[in-house]
């Protein structure tokens, strides 16, 4: 049944013609949904002057996207208030509800809309959020993922992630008419934006810690090189194409260094890279592979992979360089380890017998935890709440964009159309 | 059955040196099963690597990089042959694909003017980036190979792209054999 909701709420998003020019990459399909989520009824906005029916959608896929919520079906609702109306409370207590969403746009200044909206505890039958978010007509999406981050927050006190993004390489088409493509895009998948496309692989986008540059690795100069592009004025510098290996960018969390991997020396090792001054620092010595740095939120350890002990294991090591210490044991494979925003785990790529799978390893207690059962599944990223980790997986010879819940519970495709995912980036 | 009894043997020889020399060795059954059948397809390389010196045709639901770009080197024989396939997990060149290694090493040392890339690449198993570092590990293998025959440091150069050239895109070993592989481009002058 959520499966069924889920698709039609995707279906519903997909029809919407907010932009009729801009058609998504990406659908969202719910693979699993989570026991416990907390049921919430999300009533449609009265919007007559808003074309479709699209906030109050928007808002519930936003809400059940992050496995916390139940949704209840719109053909379900026992009633459609609209504010100033409150809800008949013991309706919603009857039909298993806790808690109501209400709201309707109404005319703002000039030209724009206000959406205003009412979250309602339906057990004990008061307004614990009552707010208005101005919006230009053609953001309403963006308006809708506000109104899910404020509920969101209200309910779980943790930000909500709604109007954050993704980015992606998809890539396309036959021998000479090989396409790669650097996409942005928002977490539902809508709003897609190609920041570059090229002929030659585009690998490993990673967001500035502000999130207004993307570091990312091309070989559109038949060589590897990382490159620093700006979202808002398309400017991109070359900040790395030394001979061999240019690849992994990782920001530090002040935005001022990149973690890269070169192999200029013989085999790949890990440095630190002054984006400013291009002035460079190695971190590892060793003869084996390192790559894959990933910084801790101080800004004081790296996480990479490194095969120095016979099999690909992940080790941290200083920023500044010193000894590496191994940190997984559990299984022949674990690579692309990634700190979570409170530092406390780390998500990494867990291989074997049957297959590759996203795993998180708690750093107090050093237990792994195997959160998803793909055959294919890469590339980890934390959504910046550190909620949920987003990864590429490949299903029956689709690649798909998936998200899954840290605690393994609920899981969800954010579908491709028409070409191959390689790389996922969560912006902050 | 002697063919079969012959490739099996020479299948787990290599393993037992591979399994000394390469870090990294996952499964060594499933490393012996691989060259095996790594082995049963050698003959038949040119339909799926870099389609021959000219750049090949591109046919069929492969895209590897060599389709179609034009290319500077040799042709004739053995000299026609741009790719050499590997193991599971190796980096080993093996001894089928040793003639199409010496045949342009030799080439290469005669005419030391020319230039050839080695492009390594591999299956689209685990992590992309260290990928690219198994893919770099292959190119680095046939180098040094060269290198021993008389080729220039000077004329070669590796280029890995890990998993992000696929051959061909299925999802399966088969597929997987014909992406673990180091193609050979000499670029045009």
């Amino acid at each position: 049944m959520l499966r069924h909701f889920g698709i039609m709420l995707w279906l519903a998003v997909s029809a919407m013609a907010i932009t009729p020019n801009v058609r998504a990459e990406l659908t969202v399909d719910i693979t699993q949904g989570a026991e416990g989520a907390m049921p919430i009824a999300v009533v449609p906005f009265q919007q007559p002057t808003l074309p479709g029916d699209t906030i109050s959608e928007i808002v519930a896929l936003d809400l059940h996207g992050t496995g916390k919520f139940s949704i209840m079906r719109e053909s379900q609702l026992p009633e459609r208030p609209v504010p100033p109306t409150t809800p008949d409370f013991p309706v919603w207590q009857t039909a298993g509800q806790e808690h109501v969403v209400i709201g309707r746009v109404v005319s703002g200044e000039g030209a724009g809309l206000v959406a205003e909206f009412v979250l309602y505890d339906a057990i004990r039958g008061v307004s614990v959020l009552s707010e208005r978010v101005p919006f230009k007509p053609s953001d309403a999406r963006h308006a809708a993922h506000k109104i899910a981050d404020m509920i969101y927050k209200q309910l779980t006190g943790e930000r909500g992630v709604f109007n954050t993004r993704v980015a992606y390489v998809a890539a396309s088409g036959y021998g000479n008419d090989r396409e790669y493509r650097l996409v942005i895009a928002d977490t539902d998948g809508e709003g897609d934006r190609i920041v570059m496309t090229s002929p030659e692989p585009i690998m490993s986008p990673n967001w500035s810690p502000d999130g207004k540059r993307l570091a990312y690795v091309s070989f559109e100069d038949h060589a590897a090189a990382v490159f620093v592009q700006s979202l808002s004025s398309g400017d991109r510098h070359k900040v790395s194409s030394l001979p061999g290996i240019n690849g992994a960018p990782s920001w530090s969390p002040d935005g001022s260094e990149l973690a890269v991997t070169l192999s200029k020396d013989g085999s790949p090792d890990i440095y630190v890279l002054d984006v400013a001054s291009g002035a460079l620092h190695r971190v590892t010595h060793d003869d084996s592979i390192d790559t894959e740095a990933s910084w801790s939120p101080d800004g004081r350890t790296l996480v990479f992979t490194s095969d120095r002990g016979g099999k690909p294991q992940l080790y941290t090591v200083s920023a500044h360089g010193g000894e590496p210490q191994r940190l997984t044991y559990d299984g022949s494979y674990n690579a692309r380890g990634v700190f979570s925003p409170d530092g406390r785990s780390v998500a990494m790529v867990h291989g074997g017998q049957g297959g590759y799978k996203i795993a998180v390893m708690d750093l107090g207690s050093r237990n792994l935890r195997v959160l998803t059962s793909g055959r294919l599944d890469e590339s980890p990223a934390f959504a910046p709440n550190g909620q949920m980790i987003l990864y590429t997986r490949k299903d029956g010879g689709l690649d798909q964009l998936a998200v899954v819940s840290v605690d393994g519970k609920f899981k969800q495709n954010i579908r491709v159309k028409g070409g191959d995912i390689r790389g996922a980036a969560w912006s902050p | 059955m002697q063919k079969w009894i012959k490739v099996l043997l020479s299948a787990l020889l290599v393993t037992s040196i591979v399994g000394c020399s390469s870090k990294g060795g996952v499964d060594e059954n499933a490393d012996a099963d691989a060259k095996a059948n790594a082995r049963n397809r050698s003959g038949k390389y040119g339909k799926y690597g870099a389609g021959g010196a000219n750049g090949g045709s591109g046919a069929g639901g492969r895209y590897g990089s060599g389709s179609g770009r034009q290319d500077a080197g040799p042709t004739g024989g053995v000299l026609s042959e741009r790719v050499i396939y590997f193991g599971f997990d190796s980096e080993e060149v093996l001894p089928e694909y040793q003639n199409i290694v010496s045949a342009h090493a030799e080439w290469l040392a005669a005419h030391p003017d020319s230039n050839l890339v080695l492009e390594g690449h591999g299956d689209e198993r685990g992590s992309s980036e260290y990928n690219v570092a198994l893919g770099e590990r292959r190119g680095l293998s046939v180098s040094r190979s060269m290198r021993l025959q008389g080729v220039s440091d000077a004329q070669l150069r590796v280029l890995s792209y890990g998993e992000e050239k696929p051959a061909t895109s299925g999802h399966d070993e088969g597929s997987w054999q014909q992406n673990r592989r180091v193609e050979l481009f000499y670029p045009p002058h």
